[in-house]
């Protein structure tokens, strides 16, 4: 009997409780909204506390660092071809985008080059990377907007640029191809008629989501003049990759920098919008997507013949020194500053990722708007957890 | 009801019927479109296959789902008002039955025949926005009462739209029986011609359009369907429901739009009736002969299924407006659109 009466009391001093805590935050100015860090619209484990007045964010701050995995300290205990494993996992839609830094500054430390065929298929799995990834920030768009459809189409058109992935490199998702001096594998007979049959679903895909949704008003009234992004503020605050060129910087490694990638031997162009905003930031990705086409399609068309390994030590050591290369991948400038002190382990090494700078602005983006446009802004600036906490 | 089969049965016997017909008019339809939309047609338009494995081609999917539900464990959240989280979701299936009231599926074959019908069934489907609030309000949790209040001011701004699509009706057919407005709609002739008689689709498209448009608000579905969100507010009012009330609200949802669409079907394309020379062709009495109490109902489902086709159609392809922009929307376009089209039906009743 003392037992439930007990709990009677227990239960109403929680009541009590409660009540005191929901008026505490009636009386207060605003309500403090928790998104996440498990919350449909983050696709993985940010949080974002925000403060709000009806619907309008006042401050919003996000947290990071749920997903934190430690690469940079694990990768002082793996030898450098053991690094590429686990660095796969950082930007996982574009998983080969993430080996080419680091292999290329572990390449430089020991000055030595891949050999032109091996840098040209780099440069196309490269770019096919790019493409997996971002197809599916361009469908993954409208589902953040409510429009369900567009996402199965993604999914359904990355899958013949994963089949071409895998068909090269035996991996879907995490190839671990690249290898110091040059790459693993040659690529497969038949490979590049597949590969170019592929580029023409993702041509029509871009197309197919130019209708649907820049098209579409609804997505246009959205997303027009929302989360604008002035250039200097972005640069300020280290964005990079397509959210820097829609806010019309005229800035990409690929082209202003192109260490050990085959990109100064196509004819291509960058893409930039002069509006900052979340339209913007869509449309330089669909732009962008199409233009990998192009590169990838000039590529196949010219790939040289050639060994595909340079000649490296059977047991890898990296003479000491530093290198930091980046490189532009899909969700921006991904940088790898390797400290060597000469030995089968890197020192140190720095992961400069894009997502955790691109995600940075959003105090600053996020302050005054209302809580559908977080959503919208924050899909637009795309981001993945494992390149925001590594 | 009770001279379909020319017996006269008692009231307590015709009420006990008319309240299982009832629950087939709600749950049957409901179910039907549940599969045949949400599950096939919208898996075709998204290239996948849908459910394929419980009963041929899934059909039997949505019985697991509902066994699924059932069997779940009941969850109150602490802070929650219990005996008002509890009850919402039995409020917003109330408006839904309701509603189904008044709608006619053949001469005789409606539930109760009120003067007043249409005017009864637009009352009361602003029933479950009681609902909806007290979901929102009760389930203490903040991502609950931002989607109560969304459905609230959604839903009010929608009922005016959605009365003023429907009073372009009332005028051309000079009744607020709905049995009185399906009459009007047979009887009707276009311009002497009498053949099809006169579906209020040919002169009240824009109210078609009117009310197809707040009807999918009042639903809370895309593109107005900032109440229940997934990628803002996880699922809005409906966050905290689990197990059998995330079903109770889950049939609402789905059977209220099957009763909007047998409404839509009622006001607009001719309700029971069929093309009067082929009912002519069939009967000598017409419209008026008993077996259209069965045939109605048939033809009231067909139609129904193309109005709800149109409702999950523009459901799975539009993205979803900003607050701000679907109130700006129903004020400043829909609502001044219904007015101007009242007018018109006004003026072109008195001259013709």
């Amino acid at each position: 009997m003392t037992a439930v009466n007990d709990r009677r009391q227990m239960a109403y001093i929680a009541a009590q409780a409660a009540d005191a805590r929901v008026n505490l935050e009636l009386e207060a100015e605003g309500m403090t909204l928790n998104i996440g860090p498990q919350h449909p619209a983050t696709h993985g484990t940010l949080r974002l506390v925000v403060q709000l007045d009806g619907e309008q964010v006042i401050h919003a701050d996000p947290v990071m660092g749920y997903m934190h995995r430690g690469y940079e300290k694990l990768t002082e205990v793996r030898t450098y071809p053991q690094v590429t494993t686990l660095i796969n996992r950082i930007d996982w839609l574009g998983s080969f985008a993430n080996e080419v830094p680091f292999i290329l500054a572990a390449e430089q430390l020991m000055g030595i080059e891949a050999p032109p065929r091996a840098q040209w298929i780099r440069t196309i799995l490269f770019e096919l990377a790019r493409i997996a990834n971002v197809t599916l920030f361009l469908g993954d768009m409208g589902v953040q907007l409510g429009a369900v459809s567009p996402v199965f189409y993604a999914f359904r058109d990355r899958e013949y640029i994963l089949n071409q992935i895998e068909s090269a490199t035996g991996g879907r998702f995490h190839p671990n191809f690249d290898r110091i001096g040059g790459i693993k594998d040659d690529l497969p007979a038949g490979w590049i008629a597949e590969t170019k049959s592929a580029l023409k679903e993702i041509r029509d895909f871009c197309d197919e989501m130019e209708d649907l949704i820049v098209g579409n008003e609804i997505y246009e009234a959205r997303t027009r003049g929302i989360g604008i992004i002035p250039a200097d503020v972005g640069l300020s605050y280290g964005l990079t990759g397509a959210n820097i060129r829609a806010s019309g910087v005229d800035w990409d490694v690929r082209r202003d920098n192109p260490v050990g990638l085959a990109y100064d031997q196509v004819d291509w162009k960058v893409w930039t919008h002069p509006d900052g905003d979340s339209f913007a930031r869509y449309w330089v990705r669909l732009q962008e997507t199409r233009e990998s086409c192009h590169i990838v399609e000039q590529l196949l068309d010219g790939l040289p013949a050639g060994p595909i390994m340079t000649k490296v030590p059977r047991i890898i050591k990296v003479p000491e020194g530093e290198a930091y290369i980046e490189t532009e991948n899909p969700l921006g400038v991904m940088g790898y500053y390797i400290v060597s002190q000469g030995g089968l382990e890197p020192f140190r090494v720095k992961i400069r990722s894009a997502s955790f700078s691109n995600i940075s602005i959003t105090p600053w983006l996020l302050k005054g708007t209302y809580v559908p446009d977080v959503i919208t802004i924050l899909a637009s600036l795309y981001f993945i957890l494992g390149d925001i906490d590594r | 009801m009770s001279a379909v089969f020319a017996v006269e049965f008692a009231f307590w016997q015709s009420t006990i019927f008319k309240l299982l017909l009832a629950f087939v008019a709600v749950l049957i339809p409901a179910g039907g479109t549940v599969y045949m939309y949400l599950f096939k047609m919208v898996s075709f338009m998204q290239s996948r296959l849908g459910p394929m494995e419980a009963g041929p081609y899934g059909s039997m999917q949505l019985l697991a789902e509902v066994g699924k539900w059932a069997q779940k464990e009941d969850i109150v959240p602490t802070n929650a008002d219990r005996r008002v989280f509890v009850a919402a979701p039995y409020v917003v299936l109330i408006s839904t039955f309701l509603l189904v009231l008044v709608v006619p599926f053949g001469p005789d074959a409606m539930f109760v025949n009120f003067d007043t019908g249409i005017f009864f069934a637009l009352g009361v489907s602003s029933v479950s926005v009681i609902g909806i609030l007290m979901a929102g309000w009760a389930s203490a949790s903040k991502y609950s009462l931002i989607g109560g209040l969304r459905a609230a001011g959604q839903l009010i701004a929608y009922e005016l739209p959605l009365v003023l699509a429907v009073v372009g009706v009332v005028v051309q057919a000079g009744t607020l029986n709905m049995q009185g407005i399906v009459r009007a709609q047979i009887d009707g002739e276009i311009f002497g011609f009498g053949g099809l008689g006169n579906p209020y689709f040919f002169t009240q498209f824009i109210g078609l359009f009117i009310f197809l448009v707040a009807v999918q608000a009042e639903l809370a579905q895309s593109p107005f369907d900032m109440p229940i969100a997934e990628s803002e507010l996880v699922s809005g009012y409906m966050t905290e429901y689990s197990g059998f009330r995330f079903l109770l609200f889950f049939i609402g949802e789905f059977a209220t739009a099957n009763i909007f669409a047998f409404l839509a079907a009622t006001l607009f394309l001719g309700g029971w009736g069929i093309p009067p020379f082929i009912a002519d062709l069939m009967f000598e009495a017409g419209h008026d002969h008993w077996a259209f109490n069965l045939i109605g109902p048939a033809v009231m489902l067909t139609k129904m299924l193309l109005i709800t086709f149109v409702i999950y159609w523009v459901r799975f392809t539009y993205p979803r407006f900003r607050e701000d922009q679907l109130q700006t929307f129903a004020w400043k376009f829909l609502i001044p659109l219904a007015l101007v089209n009242i007018a018109v039906t006004g003026v072109l009743k008195v001259v013709f």
